[in-house]
């Protein structure tokens, strides 16, 4: 099978090239992620980042055929060749595959993305009503693997501003959890032309969840709220 | 000065609300002047004269020439702000900005008038 991947170590190199691979798979070889480790076992200089290879750790996302996914989960027999991989557009490269990711976590960090209660813990637990329970479900799965953020053209103009669709989801999850009590000070966090207005819509967020997720609805809920809080 | 980052300008919501509002004004407006434009008994020069001079259509279209001045602001500026990293750049085309579409203002007024 022929893929072509993108090559770039900024120590060695003047520019990234994309380099072409022709692999025999053997039969157990059903997802992206065991091609590359096939690659790499006869190229070990090709660099890319995996550790669960089940789609829950969010290390492999990567683009593939112009689209951004977990190598992972991607089954090989719906690829069209050659494969073209490249790392996830707009992040810096560290090297081939591996992006730097301290500004989509710097985002997720601003939203404060941990439960914020004043009251004393309770002896067991802080419940919820299974109704409001539900609210939480299509938010807490998400596995910060930055696919959808990187395929957001506001974020690739603005990462150090707007949020990104993770960030917001994110920040969408602790609004709806009705044990957290900083939902005001939240939505002053995020009421801003920049963090969240940058977001228009468009959906490149929802189309390439690996999860299956909505952030750009969890946006549209934290903007409902926005207006409920001042109309 | 520090090179900082910073955002959090509390503002954004107002907008985000008016574009969608002055949305739905400029829809409704257009699928009623066109169902009354279709529904005119002939189609002239005296027909169309006078259906400009009557005082309602004349101030809907003023409300609608405002709502889209307003909706294109709002537009045309977040284009500037996906794009335009340089705040003084960015501010010097708010400013153009502004000035041309108040400039379309008065223009669609005075012909509104004239008719």
């Amino acid at each position: 099978m022929r893929f072509s991947i993108y090559r770039y170590n900024p120590e060695a190199d003047d520019k990234p090239r994309m380099q072409a691979y022709d692999v025999a798979l053997e039969p157990t070889d059903r997802m992206l992620l065991d091609a590359l480790v096939r690659i790499k076992a006869h190229d070990d200089t090709l660099s890319f980042r995996r550790s669960c290879r089940e789609g829950v750790c969010g290390s492999d996302a990567m683009n593939i055929n112009g689209k951004n996914g977990l190598a992972c989960i991607t089954r090989i027999a719906d690829l069209r060749e050659p494969v073209q991989i490249r790392p996830l557009p707009g992040l810096p490269v560290v090297r081939d595959l591996i992006v730097d990711m301290s500004q989509f976590f710097k985002q997720y960090d601003s939203v404060k993305p941990y439960l914020v209660n004043n009251d004393p813990p309770p002896e067991k637990e802080r419940l919820q009503s299974p109704q409001d329970r539900e609210e939480l479900d299509g938010l807490y799965e998400c596995i910060l693997c930055a696919c959808c953020s990187t395929s957001c053209p506001s974020f690739w103009w603005n990462p150090d501003k707007f949020v990104g669709p993770a960030g917001l989801l994110q920040a969408y999850r602790f609004i709806a959890d009705t044990r957290d009590q900083a939902t005001n000070e939240r939505l002053d966090n995020l009421e801003d032309p920049y963090r969240l207005f940058r977001c228009h819509s468009i959906m490149n967020c929802v189309d390439v969840c690996p999860k299956g997720l909505n952030p750009t609805r969890a946006i549209g809920k934290i903007k409902d709220l926005l207006v409920k809080r001042t109309v | 000065m520090v090179k900082r980052e910073v955002v959090g300008a509390h503002y954004g919501l107002r907008d985000w609300l008016a574009q969608r509002i002055t949305a739905v004004v400029m829809v409704v407006y257009t699928a009623v002047i066109l169902s009354v434009v279709a529904g005119l008994p002939r189609m002239d020069y005296w027909q169309w004269k006078v259906l400009w001079q009557t005082p309602v259509v004349r101030y809907a279209t003023v409300l609608v020439i405002l709502c889209l001045l307003f909706h294109t602001w709002i537009g045309v500026r977040n284009i500037f702000m996906d794009y335009i990293k340089d705040p003084a750049l960015r501010l010097a085309l708010y400013v153009l900005t502004i000035g041309a579409l108040v400039w379309y203002g008065v223009w669609s007024f005075r012909i509104l008038w004239s008719a």
